[in-house]
């Protein structure tokens, strides 16, 4: 088990090399760069600045490197300092921007994710065991509706009732008294009121998906002969629904566990826009449009750091939770 | 509970008794009779070897007993009775699928292998794991106990390094392997019954004959008594000490191993005895096939059901009406003329 885990693990260095290479390259493709955009957006308020006022602009701003250098320049800072340079469009450290970002959307991700199982496997089970029954009907339509229902709607939904009729404020995650004020319980309370919106849509939306492939699972598993080997041994329904067939649908949701973390954690940029979240998926779409390079491209790296850990994540739970992986 | 006291009690010698059982599924396309009456009983000790092609109802007659029927059957009728080591009586035919009392019997008095050795044990848990479960569940072992009662299991079973493979997941087993740590989940509470679904079929020939060499030692020194269910009537001459033939849901003829194949009284079991191919004689020749096919199940023939692909079917009597049970000393055959293959034994003696 430690030679699997140590194996991925070696394996992910190079990825995590090729993709943040990859990531610095793409932010730089677009034709301009961030001087150009800056320029552009001067003009549109009237200013302008001259075509030597940019080159200078470039000139301190290292833009006119190989692109290898400016690569270089970038990574050894983060790795070595940790400092992830400077957002040209903020004017900060791009640090200072995405920590508490970062940390809220892991948060909030990681919250709907847990509320979406603790949904998502019971009712998955029960549609199964109890196939076409009136619940497993009803759970179908909910499926349906979750699933089709845009996640902004329902966001936006939620928004008007919880304004409308249970008079709080919505949208943010803090009443504008607690935006900056330290952390208190009352807070922490206030924090919660507003959670609650958000993680219901993430989960909703998440559950109704996830409802359908633990049941198309179960339904396969449940037919397979060793769960009436189980029977036969004289374990009851529930011991063996929940020990053998629900240990095996469960793979499959394991192996994504690690890929949810950045789906979840850039798939619900128009929710957070919607719901006014100060999470990372705004940001990032801020920063993409306006070529503020070494802001996008920590984003994009973090993410697929994210992306890299999470899969590994998946496959040592996945090997941990299934023998034929980890001795395969 | 279920058990019950019985008015007309089984004799002395008698473990299970199957009585009239009577298992369909209604269909879209119409109703199959799987388990059309089907009447059998096994001694304790005694090995019950059950033939019949695919389709037969030898599954589903066997899944009765267990009460492990598929969700949409429905049982119309019959009486299934078991009276294990212990003298309780259980009427397994009262007993609801997730009732305790069946629970009870389930892995404690009766053990059940299947065909699928690759499929039919959890890929996701060890062997010993499997087994240490059915026997803490039933003998209330403690985890220590339980672990070593499953190495002690798996050396019955001829294991090879039964300690450490105790440890092994099923797919890192041979089939083989697999299907000697099935029948050590199966013996685990010592049962006074093993029914073997087609245990055999999906092994290679040399392990058939192992699992079978098995089977028998097992039989004799933990003095069980096996349901042996195959549609291969070479395998039953190895190891049954009695046979029943089925054919559409119904068992066509019943006798002691030697007058199945020596005095067939059936048709159908005379027919299913030639197209065995006898080693040296057959070889290089093609063997006679029974003629016609196996009906499908919503359309089974009136009267005898084999009446169409029988060379003996007397029009007027066979297609319209159901052969009754007719006996000959231990001996029982449905077919109309039985009679005329009681007196004429055969000529040519079938072969084992
Ligand atoms: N779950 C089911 N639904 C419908 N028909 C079934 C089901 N299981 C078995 N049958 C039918 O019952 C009959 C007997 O099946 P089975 O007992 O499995 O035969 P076998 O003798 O090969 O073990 C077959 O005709 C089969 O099609
Ligand atoms: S009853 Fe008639 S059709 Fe059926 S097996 Fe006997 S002879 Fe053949
Ligand atoms: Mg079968």
């Amino acid at each position: 088990m430690i030679a699997f885990i140590g194996r991925r693990a070696l394996l992910a260095i190079p990825t995590l090399i090729f993709i943040s290479f990859i990531s610095f390259v793409i932010i730089q493709l677009p034709p301009g760069d961030y001087v150009t955009s800056y320029a552009a957006q001067l003009r549109q308020q009237g200013d302008y600045i001259s075509i030597a006022q940019e080159a200078i602009m470039r000139q301190n701003l290292g833009l006119n490197d190989p692109i290898l250098v400016q690569y270089w320049r970038w990574i050894s800072n983060i790795v070595f300092r940790g400092d992830f340079g400077h957002s040209l469009e903020w004017n900060a450290p791009v640090g200072s921007l995405i920590w508490d970002r970062l940390a809220l959307t892991l948060a909030i991700s990681s919250l709907s994710l847990v509320f979406t199982w603790i949904i998502a496997i019971p009712v998955g089970v029960y549609s199964a065991t109890r196939q076409y029954s009136i619940l497993d009907h009803l759970f179908t339509v909910f499926g349906f509706l979750g699933k089709g229902v845009p996640d902004f709607l329902l966001a936006l939904i939620l928004m008007w009732i919880g304004f409308m009729y249970l008079h709080i404020d919505v949208g943010g995650l803090f009443s504008p008294q607690y935006q900056n004020a330290p952390w208190s319980w009352d807070k922490v309370v206030n924090l919660l009121s507003h959670l609650w919106i958000p993680l219901v849509v993430l989960a909703t939306g998440g559950a109704a998906g996830l409802i359908r492939v633990m049941r198309a699972n179960m339904l396969d598993e449940l037919g397979k002969p060793y769960v009436e080997t189980a029977y036969a041994q004289g374990l009851s329904e529930r011991q063996v629904v929940w020990n053998y067939p629900v240990r095996v649908a469960l793979n499959p949701f394991i192996s994504t566990v690690g890929w949810s973390l950045p789906a979840l954690f850039s798939g619900d940029v128009i929710t957070a826009v919607v719901l006014n979240l100060p999470t990372t998926g705004p940001l990032l779409l801020q920063a993409l449009k306006m070529q503020d390079m070494y802001l996008a491209g920590s984003f994009i790296l973090i993410l697929s750091v994210f992306t890299v850990i999470g899969t590994l994540v998946s496959d040592i739970l996945l090997a941990w939770f299934d023998p034929r992986i980890r001795y395969a | 509970m279920g058990n019950s006291i019985m008015t007309n009690s089984m004799p002395e010698n008698r473990l299970l008794e199957l009585d009239n059982v009577q298992v369909q599924f209604p269909m879209r396309e119409g109703l199959v009779k799987a388990v059309n009456g089907v009447s059998y009983h096994v001694n304790k000790g005694e090995v019950l070897g059950i033939v019949g092609e695919s389709g037969s109802g030898k599954s589903i007659t066997a899944r009765a007993i267990m009460r492990l029927l598929p969700k949409n059957a429905k049982e119309t009728g019959g009486s299934i009775r078991l009276r294990p080591r212990t003298g309780e009586e259980f009427e397994l035919s009262a007993l609801d699928r997730n009732s305790r009392a069946v629970r009870k019997v389930r892995g404690n008095h009766i053990g059940m292998i299947f065909q699928e050795p690759m499929t039919a044990l959890s890929p996701v848990h060890t062997i010993g794991t499997q087994i240490m479960r059915t026997v803490q569940l039933h003998k209330g072992l403690s985890k220590a106990d339980a672990r070593a009662r499953a190495v002690e299991l798996l050396a019955k079973v001829q294991m090879p390094r039964p300690a450490q493979l105790v440890d092994a997941y099923p797919h890192q087993l041979s089939g083989g392997m697999r299907q000697r740590a099935m029948i050590a989940l199966a013996i685990s509470c010592d049962p006074s019954l093993l029914i073997a679904d087609e245990p055999t079929t999906a092994l290679d020939v040399t392990t058939e004959a192992q699992i079978i060499e098995l089977l028998k030692e097992l039989k004799s020194e933990l003095g069980m008594a096996i349901v042996f269910i195959t549609h291969n009537f070479g395998v039953v001459a190895d190891i049954a000490d009695r046979v029943s033939v089925m054919y559409l849901g119904r068992i066509v003829e019943t006798a002691d191993v030697d007058d199945i194949f020596y005095a067939p009284k059936h048709p159908y079991t005379q027919a299913l005895l030639r197209s065995i191919p006898r080693l040296g004689v057959d070889q290089g020749r093609r063997l006679p096939t029974i003629p016609g096919m196996v009906p499908d199940p919503f359309s089974v023939p009136n009267g005898c059901a084999f009446n169409p692909r029988c060379i003996h079917a007397v029009p007027g009597l066979c297609d319209t009406q159901v052969p009754p049970e007719l006996r000959f000393g231990s001996q029982m055959s449905r077919c109309h003329i039985a009679e005329q293959f009681a007196q004429t034994e055969q000529q040519e003696p079938a072969h084992v």
